[in-house]
């Protein structure tokens, strides 16, 4: 058992670049769950972090949209945003493409995976490394899960995939944590950014804590549309790590709306047995 | 319409230095290799946020375009509300598939205000 860790956070980029409109309060407390949750990765020891994400076109388009997407390489660089905009400046953070390698391979033995040996990190991922590991010294593997260009990822293909990564993380020896991030609901970049579905989130995260499959899949593009916003499709990354976690029970650590930051932002995580 | 051609210019735009260098120089020469519209073009020339979004545009596309041009947060999006406002809803895309109402509709089949 080589999964020591697995946990979601939210990524969205007003949260280091829009930090100064936010309530100081809710912020400050959401910061410090951030920060308990880098304690809690150290602590469990891990060598590499594999962040699963929904990426915003910085790397994957329309003209070969992969439905998921694993980083094979010894750095990526990034963020693509304007640095002073994201509020993170330039960095390059450590892959490791034979770690990455040896888990495509078993990964691919059941879920269909893109591979890719560039990859530039936009919000998705840059956001929560800045709190999870602020000086880029702990190994990434990138994976990214289409919630952008309909088609989008089945979510019923998102849980298969989590069970996959979970196969693939136990068949090596190093040591990793399984970090997804995105939504829940809002309406990012758009007009209706701000709008945040408080219910539904608390709905969503008690699924996902009681790790319950039927109900975590009990959802439709068009009621997530309609309920949670096109921000709401990132639920498959949240979906990917439960099904990784293998039936363990989660807890959530903060899970609170933050207009500003355009989404109920949140941090929680498994109780796996190790 | 090419809707993807808008959208694939903006992407390459959006995590390609070199491009974006480019682009500052010369906005119509370096949106010349792409089989745009007039009005496609003028609104990646100037940049008009609004009609870009009404054209279809995904946001996560068009937020990072608004930052390369330092479009400050609250005026992104009301550049936006603008755009619709103007030109009416989105033509086609991601918002126009699953039925972009409007920030209004929206708000009210949420039992919310408007933000």
């Amino acid at each position: 058992m080589t999964l020591v860790y697995a946990g979601v956070c939210s990524h969205a980029p007003g949260i280091t670049g829009r930090a100064d409109q936010a309530d100081p309060d809710v912020k400050d407390r959401f910061y410090a769950a951030f920060d308990q949750m880098a304690a809690d990765i150290e602590a469990s020891g891990a060598e590499a972090i594999i962040v699963i994400a929904a990426e915003h076109f910085a790397n994957f388009f329309m003209n070969n949209m992969p439905s998921f997407a694993i980083g094979m390489a010894d750095s990526y660089p990034g963020p693509i945003e304007d640095p002073a905009w994201l509020g993170i400046d330039k960095f390059s953070a450590p892959g490791d493409a034979d770690l990455s390698r040896r888990i495509i391979t078993e990964v691919m033995q059941t879920v269909d995976v893109s591979y890719a040996e560039e990859w530039k990190f936009d919000h998705g991922i840059a956001v929560p490394l800045h709190f999870l590991t602020p000086k880029f010294d702990t190994t990434i593997i990138p994976v990214n899960i289409n919630c952008q260009g309909p088609p989008l990822t089945p979510i019923t293909r998102a849980w298969a995939f989590g069970e996959a990564l979970r196969r693939a993380v136990d068949s090596v020896p190093e040591k990793v944590a399984i970090v997804g991030t995105g939504g829940i609901s809002h309406w990012p970049a758009t007009p209706d950014s701000g709008k945040i579905n408080e219910a539904w989130d608390q709905d969503f995260l008690d699924r996902w804590c009681r790790n319950d499959k039927a109900a975590l899949l009990d959802y439709t593009d068009e009621q997530v549309y309609a309920d949670a916003g096109q921000g709401g499709f990132e639920i498959r990354t949240f979906i990917t790590v439960a099904a990784a976690a293998g039936g363990a029970k989660g807890t959530v650590h903060f899970c609170e709306p933050i207009p500003i930051f355009a989404v109920s932002c949140t941090v929680a995580s498994y109780e796996l047995s190790l | 319409m090419s809707l993807y051609y808008v959208q694939k210019f903006l992407f390459e735009l959006n995590r390609d230095a070199e491009m974006q260098a480019r682009y500052a120089t010369d906005r119509q020469a370096a949106i010349e290799p792409f089989e745009l519209t007039e009005e496609e073009q003028a609104a990646l020339v100037e940049p008009d946020i609004g009609k870009l979004f009404h054209l279809g545009v995904n946001g996560q596309i068009l937020m990072h375009f608004a930052a390369l041009h330092q479009i400050e947060w609250q005026d992104y999006l009301q550049r936006m509300r603008d755009g619709i406002a103007e030109h009416g809803p989105v033509r086609e895309g991601v918002y126009a598939m699953t039925g972009y109402e409007g920030t209004d509709a929206h708000a009210k089949a949420l039992g919310q205000e408007t933000p």
